[in-house]
């Protein structure tokens, strides 16, 4: 059965100006083994999402489900949170230094969560345990090392050690919450590569949050893009790298410098992430997206299917197969994107349309009459 | 002592009229104290370890290295914010390191940083325009109605609204800050900016926007930069030559397109294969080389070849003798002469970082078409 | 006692939030604006405001207060401001509003006197006291090295220093005087500041922006009164608003010994000394100055305290959420779906 199953979670916080809306209504699945990477800038609410499910958000307020091995995460109190956390779910944070206890040596800190959640467990066989999980990670030299501070190990040790003790139960579920990205490129091979092979050995499944698409080239089998508290896309990893459909996720794809664009300009998403307070009408990316058009401003998209399998999700009003958009629109995209100094994509669209009735406007036409693709047929001068 | 224009091959170094800062066998330790009432020195931080290095005027040296490398060190160095152990810096011919502060205030409006962290690099008290127009008030360049105006201009062409001249930072999001940065930077029009991580704390939308910001504001201002990242993929893009950086030395330097299709120097091949690709069946396809240990500390930096301890082609030679940054023309043939060579000419570079030749440092530089990842894997190593 | 109920991501999206919620505004809101509004909604706070104003307001009339009540200040009235057996009258005897003191002068117009002498005291101390700890704390703090040494040395000796027999033996030496007391009130409440400031300087001093301004060729004056002090100047304000009810009861403790203001001039300290000797016959003489030095040195606390919650970013969250818990039970009680909160404009539905 499905392990984790999360339906319309939403999170947000009251603040003197306003209600801060996080999270608005982000569904998922994961099963056992499988590896689901998050990916999202500041402000997608990909961390609110993980922490909520663990109830590390106090004081948010929380709609929705999240239904872990069938119990809901989100009615659970806070003492039978305690009983998850570590044993069924664990989290890996992304700044050891700061994760880890300072005055309290590591394998002190591991006995103690092993003890914590079975209490019929001595003191000695939890150091035996503590030192074995470390050898498994890879800590060299684990029975002198199992007595140091935090500060006495180095950067990638640390989080070594996090991850021991995230394993230190054999939770079904971990969530790893960008774990390398405060680490050296060399260090960071080391840890992705370490999480890959424990993860197969113990069939743990792996939510692994972060910003890098790299990291998730490498490690995941589905990816879910977030953007303004919601999923823009959601995919098997090959279809989102080589066949993304949101503009968000292709806008991504292009403004990484790679070897295959090099030199010249880069291609950046103009603008930048809207407030989560006032945020933008319609689907929340269309102040900064090349393909806009009326139907965007108006109504949010959800996530529909845009291949043929289902497993290939897409939040946004273009057709499924996108190639039906006409050179012209490409072209306008093109410009969209050289206009970044702080011009909306919105803008620059309706310098350009106007005057321009909408059946003239680039794009648009493109897009009526393509049957069963999602999109609104009805945007011809909906919109003043 | 030796020096760099001894045997260099032709078209290996940059004449002297193209050279903007010259960088000559810079060192900078740093004491570590110990003791109570009366503190003494126990050891040294050999943050930079004799690095020499040449940047051009109107091109970008890219210096890459992980922590401890001393990249940041080197380029505060450069900066003249904090002194050398030994060695000299010319800019424009004159010697820095020698320089009283008085002296150096005039040569600071040629020479500007820009910072990693937008949110700690701008004081969060000060309005923007009075941030921006810092350097003008340090500098007594423009004032009034005049200063203003240039602040606004400079705004304008980073990107930012002018209107917002009277905001604080906090109003304003990383990459605009970042921004900001720029333009403080700009204000002088220096000759060179030593950008630091400017783009690592962004977001990856954001970071294309700056880099070509500054790419943009190479061309139309002629600057030099000394980008410093540890983001490979980022280096390449903006850097003309680039040197990668370990334990306060430079392993390897050439132009740019030059190291990433041809690295010589382990480390760096370890480094290429690390960083992460977008691209799953590049990251599938990739060997990748996966290095023993953490780095160790530039405190007590291992003998002979710094990386040795984690050199998936480490013999014993590497452990005894220091390898000298050569091109690979000028490499010995033979184990043989391989340490009287190494004595000869020392770490002082016979080709400089920064010029067109491709150096290493190692005695057994990696062969094109040679694999790491099976040499790390007959050295029985576990990641 | 700072209340935070939400997480650091929570408030990060705030945060981010926050920056961009500014849209269409030219200027910036400074620090002082928001602290501003945020003191302004603590009741507290702005109770303890008014108290200070209306003493302070008392203390400049006094002459007026005098004139009003025919009282002089240092005039002893013994047929209306004593009774038969020559003992004090009580409050509202006679005119007399707080009753007379043991020789029969008007306690009401004696206290306003005093106040004017405590206030006097204490702000202006307090205030002389901040600049010199400041700049103290500044320079020891940012120069370091041997300059810190001799600085932090000096602040620390004066913080250890008995304040007592320094005091008597200078009373001693010049004769006690306002001049005396003002001098040794700020001698001895600098250090605290100071040692305050030069922790806040090295701490800023690490800052980036602090290495840009170096880089940008600033001299160390310009990076510490332009760079720093800004930044100083939030506890700064809090420590001083809570160091002036201490110099306020320093004075009067003076006063009280007899070190300080000399009678027949009125202080609340040598009021309170000289009601010491009486109070079993008046206890209105040894009430009322306490209850006033009590108001005022408990307003400023409670000022000070204020402050510093209003400029603390966090203590923002538990009014947002208590201020969005009542807007939400008022919208059920009206029975509309309307939404929430001032700067909403979303349903709290998903849009489709």
């Amino acid at each position: 059965m499905t392990l984790l199953e999360v339906k319309d979670l939403r999170v947000s916080f009251p603040t003197a100006d306003g209600l801060v809306q996080a999270v608005r209504g982000v569904s998922f699945d994961v099963e056992p083994g499988q590896t689901l990477g998050i990916v999202g800038e500041s402000g997608s609410g990909k961390t609110v999402l993980t922490q909520t499910l663990l109830g590390l958000t106090p004081g948010a307020e929380v709609g929705g489900s999240a239904l872990f091995e069938g119990t809901d995460l989100l009615q659970l109190t806070e003492d039978q949170l305690r009983h998850v956390r570590g044993e069924r779910i664990s989290v890996i944070f992304q700044d050891p230094l700061t994760s880890l206890h300072p005055l309290y040596r590591i394998g002190w800190q591991i006995s103690e969560m092993i003890r914590a959640h079975d209490k019929s467990v001595s003191k000695a066989e939890a150091k035996t345990r503590s030192i074995e999980l470390l050898r498994r990670v890879g800590i060299p030299k684990p029975e002198t090392r199992v007595d140091d501070y935090p500060h006495q190990f180095s950067g990638g040790m640390r989080q070594r050690a996090m991850i021991a003790m995230a394993l230190s139960l054999e939770p079904k579920l971990i969530i790893a919450d960008e774990p390398t990205t405060a680490l050296d490129a060399t260090v960071q091979a080391q840890i992705l590569d370490l999480l890959l092979r424990l993860q197969q050995d113990l069939g743990t499944a792996l939510i692994m949050i972060t910003h890098d698409l790299g990291v998730v080239a490498d490690i995941a089998d589905e990816v879910m893009v977030m953007y303004a508290g919601r999923a823009a896309e959601r995919a098997p990893k090959r279809d989102i790298f080589y066949a993304a459909h949101h503009p968000y996720t292709k806008g991504l794809l292009e403004s990484i410098p790679s070897s295959k664009a090099s030199g010249g300009r880069l291609k950046p998403i103009p603008g930048q992430p809207p407030s989560l307070i006032n945020l933008p009408s319609g689907c929340k990316f269309h102040p900064r997206c090349g393909y806009v058009f009326d139907h965007c401003l108006t109504e949010e998209p959800v996530l529909h299917p845009v291949a043929e399998t289902g497993s290939h999700t897409s939040a946004c009003w273009l057709p499924a197969n996108a190639a039906g958009l006409s050179a012209e629109a490409e072209e306008l995209r093109e410009r969209v994107v050289q206009a970044e100094r702080g011009q909306e994509a919105a803008e620059v669209v309706a310098a350009a349309f106007a005057g321009l009735a909408g059946a003239e406007r680039p794009g648009v036409t493109g897009l009526a009459g393509e049957a069963g693709s999602g999109a609104a047929a009805d945007n011809e001068g909906s919109v003043a | 002592m030796a020096q760099t224009e001894l045997n260099v091959p032709r078209g290996s170094a940059p004449d002297d009229d193209s050279i903007l800062v010259r960088v000559e066998n810079v060192v900078k330790h740093f004491p570590v104290k110990a003791g109570g009432f009366i503190s003494h020195t126990v050891g040294h931080v050999h943050a930079v370890d004799d690095v020499s290095l040449v940047i051009e005027r109107g091109k970008t040296l890219g210096l890459v290295g992980e922590t401890g490398s001393g990249k940041s060190t080197l380029a505060r160095c450069v900066a003249g914010l904090i002194p050398v152990t030994s060695g000299r810096v010319l800019f424009n011919g004159t010697d820095i390191t020698k320089l009283s502060r008085g002296q150096m205030r005039p040569l600071r409006r040629e020479v500007q940083m820009i910072f990693q962290d937008p949110y700690s690099s701008l004081n969060p008290r000060r309005r923007v325009g009075s941030i921006i127009s810092e350097p003008f008030a340090i500098h007594k360049t423009a004032t009034g109605a005049e200063r203003k105006r240039q602040v606004q201009e400079l705004m304008e062409r980073v990107g930012l609204n002018p209107e917002h001249y009277n905001r604080f930072p906090a109003e304003f999001s990383g990459g605009q800050r970042q921004r900001i940065g720029v333009a403080r930077a700009l204000a002088l029009r220096p000759k060179l900016i030593i950008c630091d991580e400017p783009v690592s704390a962004l977001d990856v939308s954001i970071q294309a926007q700056v880099l070509n910001l500054l790419s943009d504001l190479q061309q139309e201002y002629g600057l030099s930069y000394l980008f410093i990242a540890h983001d490979l993929e980022v280096v390449r893009h903006v850097s003309d030559k680039v040197a990668v950086m370990y334990l306060g030395r430079i392993g390897e330097a050439a132009p740019a397109e030059d190291l990433y299709d041809k690295p010589r120097h382990p480390y760096t091949v370890a480094l290429l294969s690390a960083a992460p690709a977008a691209d799953p069946d590049t990251a599938a396809a990739r060997q990748r080389v996966i290095l023993v240990g953490d780095v160790p500390s530039p405190i007590d930096p291992p003998a002979g070849c710094r990386f040795h301890p984690r050199c998936p082609k480490a013999q014993e030679v590497c452990s005894k003798v220091e390898p000298a940054l050569v091109p690979d023309n000028a490499r010995p043939q033979s184990q043989d002469d391989a340490g009287q060579r190494a004595a000869e000419t020392s770490q002082s570079a016979t080709a400089v970082p920064g010029g067109w030749a491709h150096v290493t440092a190692c005695h057994f530089p990696v062969v094109p078409g040679e694999s790491l990842a099976a040499a790390g894997a007959a050295k029985g190593d576990v990641a | 006692m700072t209340i935070s109920n939400l997480t650091e991501a929570g408030f990060e999206a705030q945060q981010a939030a926050e920056g961009q919620e500014t849209a269409g505004r030219v200027e910036g809101r400074t620090q002082w604006q928001l602290t501003w509004r945020r003191l302004r909604g603590d009741k507290v706070s702005v109770i303890a405001l008014a108290v200070i104003v209306i003493m302070v307001i008392l203390a400049i009339a006094a002459p007026a207060f005098a004139a009003i009540t025919g009282h002089g200040v240092n005039t002893s009235y013994p047929n209306t401001g004593e009774n038969a057996y020559g003992n004090p009258v009580g409050p509202g005897v006679n005119g007399f509003f707080l009753g007379t003191d043991s020789t029969g002068r008007d306690v009401f117009v004696r206290i306003l006197y005093g106040a004017r002498i405590s206030l006097f005291v204490g702000v202006v101390s307090t205030a002389i006291a901040t600049v010199l700890g400041v700049v103290i704390g500044l320079m020891a703090g940012y120069f370091g090295g041997f300059i810190d040494t001799v600085l932090a040395r000096l602040t620390d000796a004066v913080l250890a220093f008995p304040y007592v027999i320094l005091a008597i033996a200078l009373a001693v030496v010049f004769g006690p005087s306002l001049t005396v007391i003002m001098v040794m009130v700020t001698f001895f409440s600098w250090a605290g500041i100071a040692r305050i400031v030069r922790g806040q300087t090295l701490s800023i001093k690490e800052k980036e922006y602090i290495e840009a301004a170096r880089s940008l060729g600033a001299g160390p004056f310009r990076i510490m009164f332009l760079d720093i002090l800004p930044n100083l100047l939030a506890p700064v304000l809090v420590i001083a608003t809570l160091l002036i009810p201490n110099a306020i009861v320093f004075e009067a403790t003076l006063s009280f010994l007899g070190l300080g203001i000399q009678p027949p001039t009125p202080s609340w300290g040598n009021m309170l000394a000289d009601a010491s000797n009486s109070y079993q016959v008046a206890w209105w003489y040894l009430a009322f100055p306490a209850l006033f030095l009590l108001i005022t040195t408990l307003a400023f606390n409670l000022l000070g305290d204020g402050i510093r919650d209003a400029m603390d970013p966090r203590t923002e969250r538990l009014l947002a959420a208590r201020r969005m818990r009542k807007q939400r039970a008022k919208a059920r009680k009206n029975a509309t779906q309307s939404g929430v909160g001032p700067g909403q404009a979303i349903p709290d539905t998903v849009n489709g």
